[in-house]
């Protein structure tokens, strides 16, 4: 087998030779005869023409028949010269391809008619089977693939022949399949191999086509196509359940990213802090700020403005949350109701005060190029903005669980939270690490707002739309555990999105709340409770 | 000395009822009867607005008798009222017939719009007005049973079930913007023309609802007191002060506060049908899980734990709201809400009437007690108060 392969492949440079030395003169003369004939400018002459175009390999032949289809061929009835004004505007000579300085007066555009458009769409199709560039190869084949056009067998053929780029190989032996699968007078050999092409395609499109193959087959045809459909369907629904995961993850990242910051203030504190949004929001604006900064004065930093602002927006966030600490929670400490209270006009006072600096509308934030665009895995496609951000998520989650594990600040508040006044008899002055520990939660929030400001619309009611999912997050994941908001967060991730498909964004996102209400009174602590006395507390 | 603390309440009590009775009398008829422009005359979208201050006033009452004396803070209470709201707006829909912009004379302008094929099945009865009016009650008051029956069963308290109750009211607004809901979508319900067959626009009936609206306070004000004096108030009172020792006591704390966080949601139910009516709109962003806090904080603001307090609270709120909004301050009025939000907790934490009390009362008691001394020491001299001493 190996060495049959080898074989062809030594053979090839040798058949290659042949073909091109064989057939170039011929198709060169012919070139030229057809270009000629668009100088007479009657249609039975122009469709010789584009069907001798369509075949040729001179590299001008698609600008010329592009050129056609977009009344940009000029042809000089005088001089019986063609030229081709390109889309720029510069004119060049058909028959060489090189620049005009202009046109002559007399001449006039090649005319079209519906019948010849078609040929001039046809023969476009089958020379971009030829094109310089694979991602076009691939692009024309897998319209044919879809088309599955008898006519454009020999076409698909003689490019498969040349082909040296694996992605083109393989659109043009799917496509080869394709038109095989439906031809009349193809052998059951023939449309058996194609069957197997489409079924390891296994994409929508090869289902559409195997669903599409109607009318009397051979047993042992239908019988293959038959296994072929239900193996691609099985295989579809794999991948798009691993893109509902992927997409799950995603939204879990960015609801953990923007809970994280209230599992600090409300899970290890048992502050309510409703204007923890506002936080996010804030760290939003921090990016805004830095971008527009970058915009102005230096604009080669563009691409760095996020690693900017993310220490900004944590400075900016929790000194803002150490000053909202001193200033009002710490006068509500044991009443959470009123804490709830005074923070959410707190949240009315800060959106206000956003909406007064920068406007009611959104602000434009802008992807650095690292983060845009997207990239195929299998059946789905990844965007990076949202890959980065899960890898931010899972980042900034393990930093604080190494902060509250190995620092000192991490060990005082975990004495704080697990019996204050013991801890205060230690030696732990307990107001400061309350401040600290709410500056921490907020300035998390605000880091989560320059992630966030990469995937959503910078206003003043950016928080807002984050706040009621946070707290479900927290409470679903149990209070005072960070590693029950992970899994909280990524399981409402991962459950919106598998029932998104099925019931709709707006009813799986009731659906969720709702099933999250029943969850509460089925455990009211959360997934991962905190047992012993401090429950009570 | 707790019969003088009754004693002052019922006094207080008693002029509070005389001067909403008061208003739901004199405001309608100054309305209808002197004639329009002159001084005393208060104009018709007056008598709406009050109105509309009123059903906030009842809301307001219904979010204190739980919270002010069971402890049970629900960010959910607007869902209850904009129930109530929605199912008085079915009723005022089904009246308008024949007469909406496509003339269909049983499906509502919007269904047509939105080519629904017949009504919706809990569409039907709302035609009648006594069917609508025990929607009224029992939408809001059946969800409260249900949901706080789940919630005080498992001991779902304090502010899990202020999350909870926020995330009921969430999910209904998401539900209610729905087109498919059969509830108008995002547009609510509007265009009324009838209710009873009085035309929702005329100034006889705005008047007439405004007194329905004070007569609702006066009846919702009497069942509150009713409640928190008897017995089971007492019990209510335990239960928000000390929970776990109330029910160590032998009492059963969940069917206490079942009990009455439901009545509570009827309540908010029948203050959100009579505010519908006189807004002449129901929409789904009166489920927004700020409209409840707002409600929230008019209570705090008059005094959590009194009555009168929460109705004050209401109306004293929403007259600034309106006063705010409607001047060239309109940008500061957020600001002013936050603010208020922020300085009631932090420095009124008893509301206007409770601090008010909390200075009242002892220089009251201290002046009973200067006067019972005055007349023991008369009585001791035993000449100069002989009606007295009998």
């Amino acid at each position: 087998m190996l060495s049959k392969v080898s074989r062809y492949f030594r053979a090839l440079p040798f058949a290659l030779f042949l073909i091109v030395a064989t057939i170039l003169p011929a198709m060169a003369g012919a070139f030229e005869d057809a270009v000629a004939k668009f100088a007479n400018d009657e249609f039975s002459d122009t469709e010789e023409a584009v069907d001798t175009l369509a075949t040729s390999s001179n590299p001008l032949a698609y600008t010329i028949v592009s050129a056609l289809q977009d009344d940009r061929l000029m042809a000089d009835p005088d001089t019986k010269k063609i030229y081709v004004k390109q889309p720029d505007g510069k004119i060049i000579d058909a028959l060489t391809g090189a620049p005009v300085d202009s046109l002559p007066d007399s001449a006039a555009s090649v005319r079209l008619n519906n019948k010849l458009r078609r040929h001039v769409e046809a023969a476009l199709g089958s020379l971009t089977l030829q094109s310089p560039d694979p991602a076009k190869r691939v692009q024309a084949a897998q319209s044919v693939f879809k088309t599955h056009d008898d006519a454009m067998l020999p076409a698909i053929d003689s490019a498969l022949a040349k082909e040296t780029n694996k992605d083109a190989r393989l659109a043009f032996s799917e496509a080869r399949a394709a038109i095989l699968l439906f031809k009349e007078d193809a052998t059951d050999a023939e449309k058996l191999e194609a069957i197997g092409i489409i079924r390891s395609r296994g994409d929508q499109e090869a289902l559409a086509l195997l669903t599409g193959l109607t009318g009397e087959q051979p047993p042992l045809v239908a019988r293959a196509a038959a296994a072929a459909t239900t193996a691609i369907q099985n295989r579809l629904a794999i991948w798009s359940a691993v893109q509902n995961a992927w997409y799950g993850l995603s939204l879990g990242s960015v609801l953990l990213l923007a809970a994280i910051g209230l599992a600090i203030t409300f899970g290890v504190m048992g502050v309510i802090n409703m204007a923890h949004g506002e936080m996010v929001m804030i760290g939003a604006y921090v990016t805004f700020v830095v971008q527009q900064t970058i915009r102005t004065s230096f604009p080669g930093l563009f691409d760095y403005s996020l690693l900017i602002a993310v220490p900004l927006a944590f400075l900016v966030a929790g000194a803002i949350g150490v000053l909202i600490e001193r200033t009002i929670i710490r006068f509500l400490y044991g009443r959470p109701l009123e804490t709830l209270l005074a923070t959410w006009g707190l949240s009315l006072v800060l959106q206000q005060a956003v909406r007064t600096m920068f406007g009611p509308t959104n602000q434009e934030v802008g992807n650095p190029s690292w983060m845009s665009g997207s990239f195929d895995l299998g059946q789905i496609s990844i965007t990076y903005n949202r890959l980065w951000i899960l890898c931010f998520t899972l980042a900034v989650f393990a930093i604080l669980l190494a902060m509250l594990r190995y620092t000192a600040l991490g060990l005082e508040m975990r004495a704080v939270t697990q019996n204050r006044r013991m801890a205060a008899s230690m030696g732990i002055a307990t107001s400061r690490v309350d401040a600290l520990t709410f500056g921490l939660g907020s300035g998390i929030a605000g880091i989560a707002g320059v992630a966030l400001s990469q995937i959503d619309n910078v206003s003043p009611n950016l928080g807002q739309s984050y706040i009621i999912d946070s707290f479900m997050v927290v409470v679903f994941g149990g209070v005072g555990n960070l590693w029950g908001t992970l899994v909280g967060a990524f399981t409402l991730g991962i459950a919106n999105k598998f029932l998104e498909p099925v019931a709709g964004a707006v009813l799986g996102k009731i659906a969720i709340l709702v099933l999250i209400i029943l969850f509460i009174q089925k455990r009211p602590r959360g997934l991962f409770a905190l047992k012993g006395r401090a429950v009570e507390a | 000395m707790p019969h003088v603390l009754t004693r002052s309440l019922d006094r207080s009590a008693t002029v509070f009822l005389i001067v909403v009775a008061a208003c739901g009398v004199l405001i309608p008829l100054s309305n209808l009867l002197l004639p329009a422009g002159s001084f005393l005359q208060v104009p018709t979208y007056l008598v709406a607005l009050w109105g509309k201050y009123v059903c906030y006033a009842v809301l307001a009452l219904a979010i204190d008798l739980i919270w002010g004396y069971c402890g049970i803070l629900s960010l959910g209470h607007g869902a209850f009222f904009a129930l109530g709201g929605y199912a008085m707006g079915m009723y005022l829909m089904r009246q308008i017939g024949s007469r909406g912009v496509y003339g269909n004379p049983i499906l509502p302008d919007f269904m047509v719009f939105l080519n629904y094929p017949k009504l919706p099945w809990y569409w039907h009865g709302f035609d009648m007005f006594w069917f609508a009016a025990l929607m009224v009650l029992l939408v809001p008051g059946l969800l409260a049973f249900c949901f706080g029956w789940l919630a005080f069963r498992s001991r779902v308290t304090g502010v899990y079930l202020s999350i909870i109750t926020q995330a009921m009211t969430y999910a209904l607004l998401l539900a209610f913007f729905r087109n498919d809901f059969g509830f108008g979508g995002n547009n609510g319900l509007t265009d009324f023309k009838d209710i009873l067959g009085f035309n929702v626009q005329a100034d006889g009936t705005r008047a007439a609802l405004f007194a329905l609206s004070c007569l609702a306070l006066i009846i919702a004000f009497l069942i509150c007191r009713a409640v928190v004096t008897s017995k089971l108030g007492k019990v209510l009172i335990a239960v928000r002060d000390a929970e776990s020792r109330t029910r160590f006591l032998g009492y059963r704390v969940e069917s206490y506060k079942l009990f009455v966080f439901t009545l509570s949601a009827c309540m908010a139910g029948v203050a959100g049908a009579l505010y519908v009516p006189q807004v002449g709109i129901i929409n789904p962003s009166e489920f927004a899980p700020g409209n409840s806090i707002e409600a929230v904080i008019w209570v705090a603001v008059g005094g959590r734990g009194t009555l009168i307090g929460a109705a004050l609270g209401a109306v004293v709120v929403n007259y600034a709201k309106t006063f705010f909004t409607s001047g060239a301050l309109a940008p500061y009025w957020l600001f002013m809400l936050g603010a208020l939000f922020i300085l009631v907790t932090l420095l009124l934490p008893k509301g206007i009437i409770g601090t008010f009390n909390a200075w009242w009362e002892p220089w009251k008691a201290q002046r009973m007690a200067a006067s019972a001394n005055a007349v023991s020491a008369a009585r001791e001299d035993g000449v100069s108060e002989p009606n007295m001493a009998e």
